[in-house]
């Protein structure tokens, strides 16, 4: 599904990530897991086709297909989702209006028409029941006075409308509390499939308690410096990024 | 309006241009260029007006001569050669008095090009238009049904024939001759407008509307509207406007009157959308209009303005809060792109006690404009418990043009309340990336925030239009964020 070969990307000329490789095929899970500020956001970012980031060597692609010419919008079409780590406001425009919207471009742009009115309020009822999402909620502006974790779930109700091949969740579980943590993981693993794929950006193992994961891998200054199963990030859970750090930098 | 769909909007977004740039080549009868008392005497005489009217635009005429062109405004331009205009201009084809039937086909055609084929209006059955061509108004649809419950809706020329007594009443009460220099000009020049009477207690059943359009290249339009809603009455009335892309400045300069007697209460809503020049800040319409309403006892006003057009905007709709209790409103969007400059907003003047007013003012600005919010709240010493609420929202798009806004508070009695919030935000790029990630491009991405920021204007304004306003914003913006 995704393959990233040696990719290097800067921003105002300061290299951030310095070589990360990564493949992730069709129905698995990974996590990426690392200390604040080694480039975690950037690396999602960069797959998902921020302008800010200069790719400057490597490359990326999405089912063989070289994500390299392609607008953030046109990735999105082709299924890839990140929810952010922290999701903008739009104020004025409803969580319906914007979903409706972002659903019809993606269907116009694979020349189909607009999701008609009827099957578009069915698919917001059911996503929005699975999860548990009130409906006094989907009116109110995007993300203007959410809490912290009513941005989380609106990102994973997003993901859920725009059923995506590819979902990068950029630290979903912080700012989440634990029944909120449940209810956002079972969501995410209703929607996982044979098909799709995740990676889960996270600081913290309660969240791969929930969705759990096939491999590990650690993201430390620009490059992923260690990469297990499951087990690593129990590893990391308990002794912390030092040893990691000492490890690289000896 | 004919409905829009969405097909419709998308269509319209492909399209960079200035979508009513088209000239329709109706022949038409133009006076020469310049003004002067012949010139006026001449207008009145077309028109066929009483002596008293004649008499009353010649006044004005003297007035204007004394008084000069207003620069406090945040706008700059050249200043408009007044003897290079020529004052009056009529679609010859037309003869007000005949049916539609009788309509030039290329006239008919235009308004087809307009989006507000006559036809489809008489189908429509819920909006009664009238039309202003340069000078001249050419259809009034629905005198019919509106007269079997005694509403007067028609050309202010021909309202001066057949109800003078209103007319004389009424005109120049709110707006006097003298109150500013573009004022005084259209008294003395207007040619056409439109004039509307609500009778006691009626509540209009339709939206009444104008649509002005200027064809004709080297003129000047000058309309004006007088409504009067009678006690205990209802009407909302809205107008649209656009005009040919020309290379040249066309003065625009009307005159809006509103009288809102004891209980009444009158909509205005206004889509202005005259040729805004080119990318280069080249042509467009310099848009100098006086408009003012007054409440009587109870009386309510709301202005709902979505101003997109224009070379130059001047505009302060106002409402003269006379009477006990009564209620005034303004809500504005006005968009700025290019080149374009506006200053606008509203004057609320309480006068009678408890009486409230509501200011609502979201500017946008892109390109290298220029956009002013004025507004003036004056509470008189005698306006017991006057309350007054006033948000003026700015949202910039790029780092070249500019938003101002400029309150006036003149509160002369102890009890008033006045709250004034004001906000200035820009698109981000991350807004924009984030809908982008969402798979939403970027101009619909604009539009979206756009039509977000506006919202609770475009809210204000009856259904058709609120379509047509949204699909105005989104193409005056195109192009602005790179
Ligand atoms: N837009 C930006 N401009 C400047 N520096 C940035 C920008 N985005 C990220 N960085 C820098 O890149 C580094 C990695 O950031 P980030 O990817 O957010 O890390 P993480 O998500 O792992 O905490 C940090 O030093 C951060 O300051
Ligand atoms: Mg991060």
């Amino acid at each position: 599904m995704l393959q990233i070969k040696d990719l290097h990307a800067s921003v105002e000329d300061k290299p951030i990530l310095r070589g990360i490789n990564l493949e992730v095929k069709a129905g698995e899970v990974h996590a990426i897991m690392g200390p604040n500020g080694s480039g975690k956001s950037t690396l999602a970012s960069v797959i998902a086709g921020k302008e800010e980031y200069e790719v400057e060597k490597g490359e990326i692609l999405l089912n063989g297909e070289d994500l390299e010419d392609l607008a953030a919008e046109e990735r999105a079409h082709k299924g890839i989702f990140l929810s952010f780590q922290y999701p903008v406001e739009i104020p004025g425009v409803s969580v319906t209006n914007f979903i409706k919207t972002a659903i019809n471009s993606t269907r116009k742009a694979k020349g189909l028409a607009d999701m008609p009115a009827k099957d578009m309020l069915k698919m917001i009822r059911e996503k929005s029941e699975m999860l548990e999402i009130d409906r006094k909620f989907l009116s109110r502006s995007l993300n203007v006075g959410f809490s912290g974790g009513e941005k989380k779930r609106n990102e994973i109700f997003q993901m859920a409308m725009l059923e995506p091949k590819l979902a990068i969740l950029d630290e979903t579980d912080s700012g989440l509390d634990i029944d909120a943590l449940r209810i956002v993981a079972n969501g995410v693993n209703k929607l996982k499939s044979k098909d799709n794929a995740v990676v889960l950006i996270t600081h913290y193992q309660r969240l791969l308690d929930y969705i759990k994961p096939d491999f590990v891998h650690v993201l430390y200054n620009g490059r992923i410096v260690k990469s297990g199963g499951p087990e690593l990030a129990h590893e990391l859970e308990e002794k912390g990024y030092d040893w990691i750090k000492e490890e690289v930098d000896a | 309006m004919s409905k829009y769909t969405e097909d419709d909007l998308r269509e319209e977004l492909k399209t960079k241009e200035y979508e009513y740039g088209f000239y329709t080549d109706i022949e038409s009868e133009t006076f020469p260029i310049g003004l002067n008392e012949d010139i006026v005497r001449a207008i009145s005489k077309k028109k066929n007006e009483p002596e008293w009217m004649t008499a009353w635009r010649l006044e004005a005429f003297k007035v204007w001569q004394s008084m000069e062109e207003p620069d406090w405004a945040n706008v700059n331009y050249k200043k408009p050669d007044f003897q290079a205009i020529a004052y009056y201009s009529a679609p010859k084809a037309i003869d007000p008095n005949k049916t539609l039937d009788d309509v030039d086909p290329d006239l008919l055609a235009m308004y087809k090009k307009l989006g507000i084929s006559v036809d489809e209006q008489k189908k429509m059955n819920n909006v009664a238009m009238d039309i202003v061509v340069d000078s001249v108004s050419v259809a009034t649809t629905f005198k019919k049904t509106l007269g079997e419950k005694g509403i007067i809706f028609m050309p202010i020329s021909e309202a001066i024939q057949e109800h003078p007594e209103l007319v004389r009443k009424y005109i120049g009460t709110i707006v006097p001759t003298k109150d500013n220099f573009y004022a005084a000009l259209n008294s003395a020049v207007f040619s056409d407008g439109s004039f509307c009477y609500i009778p006691k207690g009626v509540k209009c059943p339709m939206e009444l509307s104008t649509y002005f359009r200027i064809n004709e290249g080297g003129t000047g339009q000058f309309e004006r509207t007088l409504v009067i809603a009678d006690e205990g009455s209802y009407v909302s009335y809205l107008e649209g406007c656009t005009a040919p892309s020309r290379d040249e400045n066309q003065l625009h300069a009307a005159v809006v009157e509103l009288i809102a007697l004891d209980d009444a209460e009158i909509k205005y809503s206004t889509v202005q959308n005259w040729y805004p020049g080119n990318d280069k800040g080249v042509g467009g319409v310099y848009n100098f209009v006086t408009k003012r309403g007054l409440c009587e006892k109870n009386a309510k006003i709301s202005w709902t303005q979505v101003e997109t057009g224009s070379a130059v905007t001047w505009k302060y709709p106002s409402c003269i809060l006379k009477g006990d209790n009564s209620v005034g409103e303004f809500y504005s969007i006005a968009v700025t792109n290019n080149y374009q400059q506006a200053d606008t907003g509203t004057k609320m003047i309480h006068l009678g006690k408890n009486t409230k007013s509501t200011i609502i003012s979201k500017g946008i600005s892109a390109g290298k404009s220029q956009n002013s919010y004025r507004g003036l709240v004056q509470v008189g010493s005698r306006a017991e418990n006057a309350r007054n609420f006033s948000q003026c929202d700015s949202l910039l798009m790029g780092n070249e043009c500019g938003a101002h806004t400029f309150p006036y508070i003149e509160a002369n009695n102890k009890s008033a309340m006045i709250e004034h919030e004001a906000t200035t935000s820009k698109i981000g790029e991350d807004q924009i990336f984030y809908c982008n990630q969402r798979g939403i491009d970027t101009e619909k991405a604009i539009a979206l925030i756009v039509n977000g920021f506006s919202k609770d204007v475009l809210n204000k304004l009856p259904m058709e239009f609120a379509v047509e306003a949204q699909k105005l914003l989104e193409i005056s913006l195109e192009g602005s964020v790179g």
